[in-house]
């Protein structure tokens, strides 16, 4: 034992643990065995009974049961059960539950903070000062969402039934940012926590008991892959929400193509750390250990990808490579402990692996020489703080996900260049920018393809500011206002008349395509273009009369037509004043040819006069309704905890795949492209198949209204085909599909986890069928954070 | 912080000290190395509010990092009301900081504790300097027109001058902040350079008023400028502004004694002073030195607490180490 003598001549920290007695007398009380948690009872579960370990330790914690699928679907049938009563307690009913847990998570502190540092073997430092407190902040802001529901989600009602596999990288603050939103909107839930740590979610089982919370509206099931794949799987659910890897991410999305399950995915990231030569680099530096070696790393928005300016690159590496040396490996109940042990032996083995490799690649390996506890990164399930330099764009580090406490350097000269290397990954959770130029932050924040980003911090989270990726990152936000839509959905909108599908009885025919008639081409780049294939598709009237001809779209078209789309890309930069303008022209031209479009209406559908020149007055409103848009479907300034603002600013998707549907050829075409295009996007539109007419038509009002080349793309043609090729094209952000093939429009778009609109049928002439719903799918969420201070 | 680096120790003028003695020389006045420090205020507070989370110590090692931070303390008085009497009280303090069975209860009885030194006016230096005699607790004088600093430059340097005759081994020194507050760092640097030729063997420690500066750029820029300048220490505050040493403003200046440390080779001192009042306020000054500067610059050589009443704080934590009793004031021996 050192004496005070001794620690006065080398000034160590000495040992500070945290104790464990708390946690492991609430282990023993349940003779470290736990069941399932389904309608508020305790279970004992069909399958295999597995063990919880203790990462840092080795040592066995608890048994834990495993859910087979016939205990996920009383799981299931328990939370279909609670659901009708639970929403009918209305949000202040609900609120007073969500207070209560959050009052409860409070109350019982220490025990998670220790319990989860047990079992995923993270720094009690930080349960104790960052998970717990976040958990205990998103059940209180969710109580006061609760509270305002009917106020402030008007039109809408809660999803059902919630099917929530969560990760074990955050166990317990996963839980309450899928619980949180779900109850207050009025949902129940089926939690699947991840198998390697499910602890602090049985817990949280028993506090839901405690605060009295009704049976079945809480379900905790435990168990690996298979218990997940039940509940992604069961039919008796309505959403599911996913947090873990893009791989499994993919896979849902699969599983769940065309079941009409409401879904949303956290997966994966490669987030770049950007530090600006005009940063404080040593405000950079620690910005670093708290984007990668927080939580060991093993954090799905982790800045991993350090790209730093090339001026300071070699003075901001030194920094870095020292300020790693008083990092702390170790114990995690040690207070003093920076990093703690990584989740399991296995993953430990893949970082171990992944790093090797990148050394082979000739990435150079910086890791402390000494650590400032004298002991070097203990044996066992604990990996050191790695920074891995000589790594190029193309090195496999630079690309894949770690999962571990390893930064990979780059290097940058602009901020172009910043950009460009930012946003070259398949990935999009978010970013962090170090700059003490705002001109340099601010311009950056919107141009990294990135849920969230922020400015000269990093890794912050609250409550109050959505949290969600772009590209294959996932869809889809928690927390926020944002955040509360994905546990909600609009009342059933109108639905269609049964007269407004006006189906032809005869098959149109393909034809070969006459040089000299008024066969319409498709509408390309802002030109009239020819079909590839050089086939034509005649458009018959109801008693299969042809009403004209347009070309025959194929794959081709469609990849010349998101070319064009891409090329578009100022369209985004545009201002709403600038887009607005040119929707009003669009309504201007419209209307000076209504009678046209009315006569050609009729012509196609067989609509009365009256229903067809409604149709097309219908849609010169609502080029006006998003002329009007353009400008105002402003962002939000949210206020977390901090002196600063998080700016929640809606953008553009990019490039939105459009598949109309056949019944008010014109109006739905208009109410689709319409709000797309009024929020920056620029589109690829396979209008209605039957009466593609109508939007061929529209190719003279486009170009007569200024519209720039490449915004609005037309292909007319085979609706189900066009509409998988578009699916599949990875240079597609969105597809909004109205047609009766959802399942492959959703199981195309897995692949780049796409996101995915399948449209029902509905009345587009009703005031439903335009407006904020539209605009909230036509746009993305990022949540910029930037603290300030003088 | 700074991201310019213009010197290296070549370029260092010889100033007036002798360079073999180890302190840290007057250098050239470099504006861009100045200009260059970049403070970004909410990441310093974020750190400095998650630092006493990150760092802890317990049971003898937290005894012994207090110890440590008494034998930092430039135990102070500085006010209107000081007599021979009250200074030759602090002194008797300064030479038994800690009860003797206390400190032998710890088994450091014999290692002859004492504070960093004994910090008064001008007019205390030679009661001080008497009282201290025999021990090797220098005396510091604060000087040149404290806390303000706006009487005449030349009185500033007479002052100076007066106190290292009167026998004061260390000066703290304060800046014009008109100057910092106007951008003249020209300027700071040159009445600096002047108070430190004044200084001659005597250490000069350099009080920024980091409250009066407004910004903790300005904070870094006027620590940068005066350890350019030849200061010895940087300190915090005169303890008389609105806010003195905090958690932040000393991180920035550690910071920037960190990248002078870089830029030439020189270590430079610390000295947080005013409203450090208990002993955990202490350690976190403590942390602080560690974290960002190293174990060197927790020694009294590198590192000074200016207080007061901190040392009772103290003694009441170590006696509570020893003896498992929460102890109270009247027990110990009052400054």
């Amino acid at each position: 034992m050192s004496s005070v003598a001794q620690i006065l001549k080398t000034m160590e920290y000495g040992p500070a643990p945290e104790s464990d007695s708390a946690a492991q007398a609430w282990l023993d009380k349940h003779g470290r065995s736990f069941g399932l948690f389904i309608n508020g009872e305790w279970t004992k579960g069909g399958g295999k009974p597995f063990d919880s370990i203790s990462p840092s330790s080795g040592k066995k914690l608890a048994t834990l049961a495993e859910a087979t699928p016939a205990d996920v679907d009383a799981a299931v049938k328990a939370a279909r059960a609670a659901q009708g009563t639970w929403a009918k307690k209305g949000g202040q009913g609900r609120a007073r539950y969500l207070y209560a847990l959050a009052r409860l998570v409070q109350k019982h502190a220490r025990l998670f903070a220790v319990l989860e540092t047990l079992d995923n073997g993270k720094a009690i430092r930080e349960t104790r000062d960052i998970d717990v407190p976040l958990v205990a902040r998103h059940f209180y802001h969710h109580a006061g969402w609760a509270q305002l529901l009917d106020t402030e989600f008007p039109d809408h009602v809660p999803v059902g039934v919630a099917g929530q596999v969560i990760p074990w990288n955050f166990p317990l603050l996963m839980l309450a940012w899928k619980i949180a939103p779900a109850l207050a909107a009025g949902n129940t839930v089926v939690l699947k926590p991840a198998e390697d740590t499910s602890l602090t979610a049985l817990l949280f089982a028993e506090i839901c008991q405690e605060a009295k919370l009704p049976k079945g509206v809480v379900n905790i099931v435990t168990g690996a892959g298979e218990t997940g794949r039940a509940i992604v799987e069961h039919d008796g659910i309505d959403k599911i929400a996913f947090t873990g890897s893009t791989d499994v991410g993919r896979a849902i999305r699969l599983a769940t193509a065309g079941t009409g399950k409401k879904l949303t995915l956290e997966l994966g990231g490669k987030s770049p750390f950007v530090v600006f030569e005009d940063a404080d680099l040593d405000a950079a530096v620690e910005g670093a250990v708290d984007a990668i070696w927080f939580n060991q790393g093993q954090v799905c928005c982790a800045g991993s990808r350090l790209l730093v300016q090339e001026s300071v690159s070699d003075r901001f590496i030194a920094k870095l490579k020292a300020r790693m040396e008083n990092l702390r490996v170790g114990d995690p109940l040690d207070k003093v402990t920076d990093i703690g042990a990584i989740v399991s032996p296995a993953q430990r083995q893949q970082i171990a692996d992944k790093v090797a490799q990148g050394v082979a690649d000739g990435a150079v390996l910086h890791q402390p020489q000494s650590y400032s506890n004298g002991a070097a990164c203990p044996e066992g399930c604990f990996y050191p703080p790695t920074l891995l330099t000589n790594v190029e764009p193309a090195s496999v580090l630079a690309q894949e996900e770690i999962f571990g406490p390893v930064m990979v350097a780059m290097t940058f000269r602009t901020p172009a260049e910043a950009i460009a290397l930012s946003n070259n990954t398949c990935y999009g959770l978010a970013a962090s920018v170090w700059s003490e130029d705002i001109n340099v932050a601010l311009d950056l924040a919107p141009k990294i393809k990135a849920g969230v980003v922020w400015v000269n911090c990093t890794n912050q989270f609250d409550a109050s500011a959505g949290f969600g990726g772009y590209r294959e990152s996932g869809f889809g936000r928690e927390g926020g206002r944002e955040g509360m839509f994905e546990y909600l959905k609009p009342k059933a909108p109108k639905a269609a008349p049964a007269a407004a599908v006006a189906a032809s009885a005869v098959e149109p025919q393909l034809s070969e395509s006459d040089a000299i008639d008024r066969t319409a081409k498709l509408f390309v780049g802002g030109k009239q273009a020819r079909p590839d294939g050089g086939y034509s598709r005649a458009i018959l009237s109801p008693s299969g009369e042809l009403v004209g001809q347009v070309g025959e779209g194929n794959r081709k078209d469609i990849r010349i037509a998101v070319e064009a789309a891409q090329k578009a890309e100022s369209w985004s930069a545009t201002t709403g004043h600038a887009r607005a303008q040119i929707l009003y022209y669009c309504a201007e031209n419209l209307s000076a040819r209504s009678g046209e479009f009315a006569a050609r209406l009729r012509a196609m559908t067989g609509a009365s006069k009256a229903a067809a020149a409604k149709e097309v007055d219908a849609s010169i409103r609502r080029l006006f309704t998003y002329a009007a848009w353009a400008d105002k479907y402003d962002g939000a300034v949210h206020n977390p905890p901090l002196r600063g603002v998080v700016l929640a600013m809606n953008e553009p998707m990019g490039v939105i795949g459009i598949a109309a549907p056949d019944e008010a050829p014109l109006l739905a075409f208009t109410s689709l492209w319409a709000p797309a295009v009024a929020m920056g996007n620029r589109v690829v539109v396979v209008p209605s198949e039957r009466h593609a007419l109508a939007a061929t038509d529209f190719y003279q009002v486009l170009e007569t209204s200024d519209m720039p080349a490449g915004v609005i793309n037309i292909v007319t043609g085979g609706r189900e085909e066009l509409s998988k090729t578009l699916s599949e094209h990875r240079g597609v952000e969105a597809m909004w599909y109205f047609g009766p093939n959802g399942k492959t429009v959703e199981a195309a778009a897995a692949d780049d986890l796409k996101r995915t609109w399948i449209g029902e049928p509905r009345d587009w002439l009703d005031g439903s069928s335009e407006g904020r719903e539209f605009l909230r799918r036509a746009t993305q969420v990022k949540n910029v954070w930037i603290p300030y201070g003088a | 912080m700074s991201n310019v680096q213009h010197l290296n120790p070549r370029e260092i003028s010889s100033g007036s000290a002798d360079p073999a003695d180890g302190r840290n020389p007057i250098t050239a006045f470099d504006a861009d190395v100045i200009e260059s420090v970049r403070v970004n205020r909410s990441a310093a507070e974020r750190r400095t509010a998650t630092l006493p989370g990150r760092r802890t110590v317990k049971k003898q090692w937290q005894a012994a990092w207090l110890v440590r931070a008494i034998q930092c303390i430039d135990l102070t008085t500085l006010a209107g009301d000081d007599t021979p009497g009250r200074v030759r009280r602090l002194c008797a303090k300064a030479r038994h900081p800690v009860r003797q069975e206390t400190l032998e209860a710890m088994g450091i009885g014999d290692i002859g504790l004492t504070t960093g030194a004994v910090c008064v006016y001008h007019a205390m230096v030679e009661t001080a300097v008497d009282a201290l005699r025999g021990t090797n607790i220098p005396v510091a004088a604060v000087s040149t027109g404290f806390p303000a600093g706006l009487s005449p430059l030349n009185l500033r340097l007479k002052e100076i001058e007066a106190s290292v005759a009167a026998g004061a081994m260390e000066i703290d020194i304060v800046i014009d902040r008109s100057h910092a507050l106007t951008g003249n760092w020209r300027a700071v640097y040159d009445e600096m350079k002047a108070f430190r030729e004044a200084c001659g063997p005597a250490h000069v420690k350099a009080i920024i008023g980091a409250g009066d500066l407004g910004t903790l750029t300005n904070v870094g820029k006027a620590a940068m400028v005066c350890m350019m300048a030849g200061a010895d220490f940087i300190k915090t505050s005169t303890g008389k502004e609105a806010t003195n040493a905090t958690l932040p403003n000393s991180l920035v200046m550690t910071r920037v004694i960190r990248q002078w440390h870089e830029m030439t080779g020189q270590k430079v001192g610390f000295k947080p002073a005013g409203g450090i009042a208990t002993a955990k306020d202490a350690m976190n000054y403590e942390f602080i030195m560690k974290e960002e500067l190293g174990d060197e610059w927790l020694q009294p050589h590198l590192f000074r607490l200016g207080a007061s009443s901190l040392l009772t704080d103290i003694e009441r934590q170590l006696d509570h180490f020893v003896t498992g009793r929460y102890s109270s004031n009247h027990r110990h021996p009052m400054a």
